[in-house]
């Protein structure tokens, strides 16, 4: 594997925009992300992330903005990049009529892996991805976790330097989801630069760094640890007798970003203007409810909620 | 090379998945076996049999007689009588009978004048003396069946008199080369090639790639280094062999089964055979570079299959078609390749003299195949 191109950046983009027809799809995406790394998009559904992720693997055209990939340009040099890079698709996207053996053994040819090469390169993926007892069963007959493993196992046969996923985990088991983001860090740590989108928060929390992406813009990136520590709010856990009314007395105040539900205690976020959020709600005419307020550590959520709450209806 | 083993690649793929697809394979062998049965027994321009009905004013024994003379020709089958000329109108507008043959009173004396029959030769003029017999009402809508009964206009009536035949010299010999039996499969069944090859070719290539894309597969597949022209070639060479399967299915049953000649030179038809599958083939690609899924590549198929039946002088008679429906023909690879199976198969022709045929056959596959590569793009925009 040929890391030592002398780049420290795997993606770098600037300005980057896309739009179809009048729907804004990407705005003034800047993006850099470092080798060896697992990056994260994260944003609800709709947010843009298979279009960047479209974008970066040069298939689609920019509508402005510079894009390089592992040193090519995009979208000139799309063709050359593509055996560099390995592009596992939301949807499953191998034959379903063809066997787990088959569908690798369709792509090593594409990829120009013959004979010996081809036979060990396929039983170490089969092996490696816990697939050598399904070897000759058919694709579409899978479960999902058993396909995406598949699908992880076909994009990375060619031991692409770069490797994008789009929101892999979305059919997949909490024992699978972590068992397979072993397998990434597994690749990241021979090399392999890794770029992953999602909506679960806890597979955000994994990525070295990760951009927040809503409605095409990036409303924030960093690692997770800096993004909660720059988060714009205070994070406050009441515990109150009646919830539901309190929640929605609290929502109604400008300096309230969020209240939400977790349990018997409510998790509120304080913009950080207020100085000191425990006494800003003990003074409110409501507080007697309040039982107890404590400020805690932030999660990934609240800095989820607190990027995005703008523009949302 | 490595273009090569892709090719390879996308081809081995195909073949697997067809022989997975039991009722694909199914179809490539049953549609050209089920449909040259069905046509060759069932396509027949020799009309035989046609229902037709009598008025019968004379009631003699003369009148009985010419009925039978005429059902004896097999052309028409009398399966009614009618009273009256308003009630045979009636028939044939209900549909009962196509025809209707009218017996006036004077039949006999009619046929007493008749200047084959009767009394030698009086002048051609005289039309008091020498009328027609009787009198054919036709529904003639469908020309075919009116021709047929306008074949009985000069039948001979020696035989009403038991005569000796008064046999007239013609004006023309005619000699009939290559089916001097008038067998109506000679001429369908190498025209059977024709049609099922359009339909079968331009239909599996158009969905075959538009089935990648509706399930996702080309979203992978145009993220991997295989190239546009290496994917439609590997997808396309599996339905070469289909086709030329089914031309052998279609012409060796059409030998044994409804003794078609094969005259020509298997090579020269071989050839022929497989720049018509190129041409139907390509139509398919660039078919699935419009189609946005399956249905709408069956619509397209059908769109171009329609004409490429009736179009072609498949069914009818190209020369009998007027010149802008002829130019329409002439755009259709389906026209083409008939003309040459027909000439190759039926008439020995050397293919050399049919070569602007050829020509025909490979423009359309070139300039098809540049269409569909040029519309045919690596990203998703």
């Amino acid at each position: 594997m040929s890391i030592a191109t002398g780049q420290e950046f795997a993606i770098s983009a600037q300005q980057v925009s896309k739009n179809f027809g009048n729907l804004k799809a990407i705005q003034q995406l800047d993006l850099q992300v470092k080798k060896q790394r697992i990056y994260g998009f994260l944003g609800p559904n709709g947010s843009g992330k298979t279009t960047a992720i479209r974008l970066l693997t040069g298939l689609l055209k920019p509508c402005a903005g510079n894009i390089e990939v592992l040193g090519y340009q995009l979208p000139q040099s799309a063709e050359k990049l593509r055996l560099k890079i390995g592009y596992m698709t939301q949807k499953f996207s191998l034959y379903d009529d063809l066997t787990v053996k088959e569908n690798l053994q369709f792509l090593a040819k594409i990829y120009g892996l013959q004979g010996k090469n081809q036979h060990k390169r396929i039983s170490e993926l089969l092996s490696v991805y816990g697939l050598d007892q399904k070897a000759n069963q058919l694709a579409g007959n899978m479960s999902g976790g058993q396909r995406q493993r598949l699908s992880l196992a076909g994009a990375v046969l060619h031991q692409p330097e770069l490797l994008f996923l789009d929101e892999p985990t979305s059919a997949v088991d909490p024992e699978n989801r972590r068992e397979f983001w072993e397998q990434l860090f597994d690749l990241c740590d021979q090399g392999t630069t890794i770029l992953v989108s999602t909506h679960y928060m806890d597979e955000a929390e994994r990525c070295h760094k990760l951009a927040i992406l809503e409605a095409g813009i990036k409303r924030a990136d960093g690692s997770p640890d800096e993004l909660m520590a720059n988060m714009n709010a205070h994070v406050i856990e009441v515990l109150a007798d009646n919830i539901r009314e309190l929640k929605n007395q609290l929502l109604s105040l400008t300096d309230v970003i969020s209240a939400a539900q977790l349990g018997a205690r409510l998790r509120v976020l304080v913009n950080k203007k207020v100085t000191n959020p425990i006494a800003f709600l003990k003074q409110l005419p409501f507080a007697k409810q309040i039982k107890q307020a404590e400020i805690v550590r932030p999660s990934l959520e609240d800095v989820f909620v607190t990027c995005t709450g703008e523009g949302r209806q | 090379m490595s273009s090569f083993l892709r090719i390879q690649a996308v081809f081995i793929k195909e073949l697997m998945q067809l022989k997975r697809d039991h009722m694909t394979f199914g179809m490539v062998i049953m549609i050209p076996l089920i449909q040259l049965m069905l046509f060759g027994y069932a396509i027949n321009t020799n009309i035989r049999h046609v229902p037709v009905g009598v008025v019968d004013y004379s009631q003699t024994g003369l009148s009985r007689v010419l009925v039978q003379t005429i059902t004896a020709t097999q052309v028409v089958n009398f399966t009614k009588h009618y009273l009256n000329i308003s009630q045979a109108q009636q028939g044939i507008a209900a549909g009962e009978v196509n025809a209707v043959l009218i017996i006036p009173k004077d039949v006999s004396q009619r046929l007493v004048r008749h200047p084959n029959i009767g009394l030698g030769s009086p002048p051609s003029s005289d039309e008091e003396t020498s009328r027609p017999i009787a009198q054919w009402l036709v529904d003639s809508s469908d020309t075919m069946i009116a021709a047929a009964i306008k074949g009985l206009r000069n039948m001979p009536l020696v035989e009403l008199l038991n005569k000796p035949a008064n046999r007239g010299t013609p004006t023309f010999a005619v000699t009939l080369l290559y089916n001097p039996e008038q067998r109506t499969a000679v001429n369908i069944v190498p025209g059977l090639v024709a049609v099922i090859l359009t339909m079968t070719m331009i239909m599996f290539t158009s969905a075959a790639i538009v089935r990648e894309r509706e399930r996702g597969n080309l979203e992978m597949l145009i993220t991997t280094p295989v190239r546009s022209y290496e994917l439609m070639l590997g997808k396309i060479i599996p339905y070469v062999f289909i086709g030329l399967i089914q031309t052998a299915i279609i012409l060796g049953l059409g030998h044994s089964v409804f003794s078609v000649p094969i005259n020509g030179s298997l090579l020269q038809l071989g050839a022929a055979t497989l720049l018509f599958i190129a041409a139907s083939l390509v139509l398919g690609l660039v078919i699935s570079t419009i189609a946005k899924n399956q249905l709408q590549s069956m619509q397209m198929t059908i769109f171009v299959l329609l004409p490429s039946i009736l179009l072609s002088g498949f069914m009818f008679p190209y020369e009998g078609m007027p010149i802008a429906a002829q130019y329409i023909a002439e755009a259709l690879p389906a026209t083409h390749f008939m003309r040459l199976i027909r000439g190759i198969v039926l008439r020995d022709v050397d293919v050399f003299n049919m070569r602007f045929d050829l020509y025909w056959l490979l423009v359309f596959t070139c300039a098809g195949l540049l269409v569909a590569s040029l519309r045919f793009k690596k990203n998703l925009d």
